[in-house]
């Protein structure tokens, strides 16, 4: 499989197919069992680090810290990767609206408002690549519409989506390619 | 757009992993108490004679910190690989050998530095003459340092593990035997009026190694318990 910048790849398949396996081993979580996963040529383990910094990975946790608050979640979870101001943190918070969830900690929050917290991250990373395993799950309509038009500013801006999802993600302006396992 | 720098990726680390142990006071506050009771039962079992305490007092001290120090290791990767914290980490593309030192230095900070801090009081009802607390604290430090950066290799072996703890203790405590030996010793002759020098710079020889080499094995044990 290829995935080309402005370009979206559909993963699908039933349970069980490995869309998950197949994420994690083009994550680097997992060792690929046979081929190879490049980037830009390059094998993936040749300076996994450097890799690692161009794309951000969303798997089925939402990597939130239940004791910190959801500012305080974002400031770690982008901080890490790159220096993030509190103006910045807040714009995403508005936009996911999570505006009234910046104080408040993660262990209050809804699976939804949790799942919108862990989208937020992804925005913020300002990479070029995006991992996304079942991305909507939990998110209700308005968050379906949200990150489907969040996919697609990504698209727009020359980055790529690989999305594992059972229902072929409806972005705007853009057409899925899909990757059918199993 | 500029990429958070290694000290800076280290310092948040440190600063959330504070954050996190104090939100959950009962995980800073267990060894400490856990310190506080093996040392005041021990006057009870034995003798209450401060003579003969002060002979045990440093062999005494030594080991209700190590068992103490030791309760709050297993939660140093635990939460963050159950809530995929740890995950993200990783793949931050930070090196996560860097990280460790980060998460190490503050699990010290939550689980060690309290015990070197209550140690003089509980030394001295232990019959340790004032002369002898410095030498107490600082070998108390080292000792902590050693077993926390030596029992993040263990909890990052053990991660995967349903029932981790108990192969945790199995693993760290017998690497920490040296450290016993030669810290005990050191307060011992602290106690005595001796200077304590030989022991305590094999101590802190023992802890550079130790910090030095514990974060990379944790990060290659990191990265195979993730997989």
């Amino acid at each position: 499989m290829d995935a080309a910048a402005g370009q979206v790849v559909h993963v699908a398949g039933p349970n069980g197919a490995g869309k998950t396996t197949l994420l994690r081993v083009l994550a680097g979580l997992l060792p690929a069992e046979q081929g190879d996963v490049s980037w830009r040529g390059q094998p993936i383990t040749s300076d996994f680090e450097a890799y690692a910094a161009t794309f951000c990975y969303l798997g089925h946790s939402d990597a939130l810290k239940s004791d910190l608050t959801a500012f305080e979640n974002l400031d770690y979870g982008v901080g890490l990767r790159r220096p993030v101001t509190a103006a910045e943190i807040d714009d995403v918070l508005a936009r996911t609206g999570l505006s009234g969830c910046r104080g408040l900690q993660a262990r209050v929050l809804s699976a939804g408002q949790k799942r919108r917290l862990a989208v937020a991250r992804v925005m913020l990373a300002a990479a070029p690549l995006w991992i996304l395993d079942e991305p909507f799950t939990n998110l209700d309509r308005a968050g379906v519409s949200l990150l489907s038009g969040v996919i697609a500013e990504q698209l727009d801006r020359g980055g790529a989506a690989i999305i594992a999802a059972h229902q072929p993600p409806a972005i705007p302006r853009h057409a899925a390619h899909c990757l059918e396992l199993g | 757009m500029p990429a958070t720098t290694v000290w800076q990726a280290m310092s948040l680390t440190y600063q959330r992993d504070l954050v996190l142990a104090f939100r959950r006071w009962e995980q800073v506050a267990q060894p400490v108490v856990f310190f506080l009771m093996v040392t005041t039962l021990v006057p009870l079992a034995l003798s209450p004679e401060l003579n003969e305490l002060r002979q045990i007092a440093g062999g005494v001290l030594w080991i209700a910190a190590l068992l103490a120090a030791l309760l709050g290791l297993e939660f140093l990767y635990r939460a963050d690989h159950a809530d995929g914290t740890l995950e993200q980490m990783l793949l931050s593309g930070q090196p996560l050998a860097l990280l460790a030192i980060a998460k190490t230095a503050a699990h010290w900070t939550a689980c060690g530095l309290p015990l070197v801090l209550v140690s003089p009081l509980l030394a001295v009802s232990l019959g340790v003459l004032p002369g002898a607390l410095g030498t107490l604290m600082l070998s108390l430090a080292l000792g902590t340092g050693i077993l926390s950066a030596l029992g993040a290799v263990g909890a990052a072996l053990t991660l995967g593990l349903r029932r981790g703890n108990l192969l945790l203790s199995l693993l760290v405590l017998p690497l920490t035997m040296p450290a016993l030996i030669f810290g005990a010793r050191a307060v011992d002759m602290a106690v005595h009026g001796e200077v304590a020098r030989g022991p305590m710079l094999l101590l802190a020889a023992m802890c550079v190694l130790s910090l030095t080499l514990a974060p990379l094995a944790v990060s290659a044990a990191l990265r195979i318990s993730l997989e």
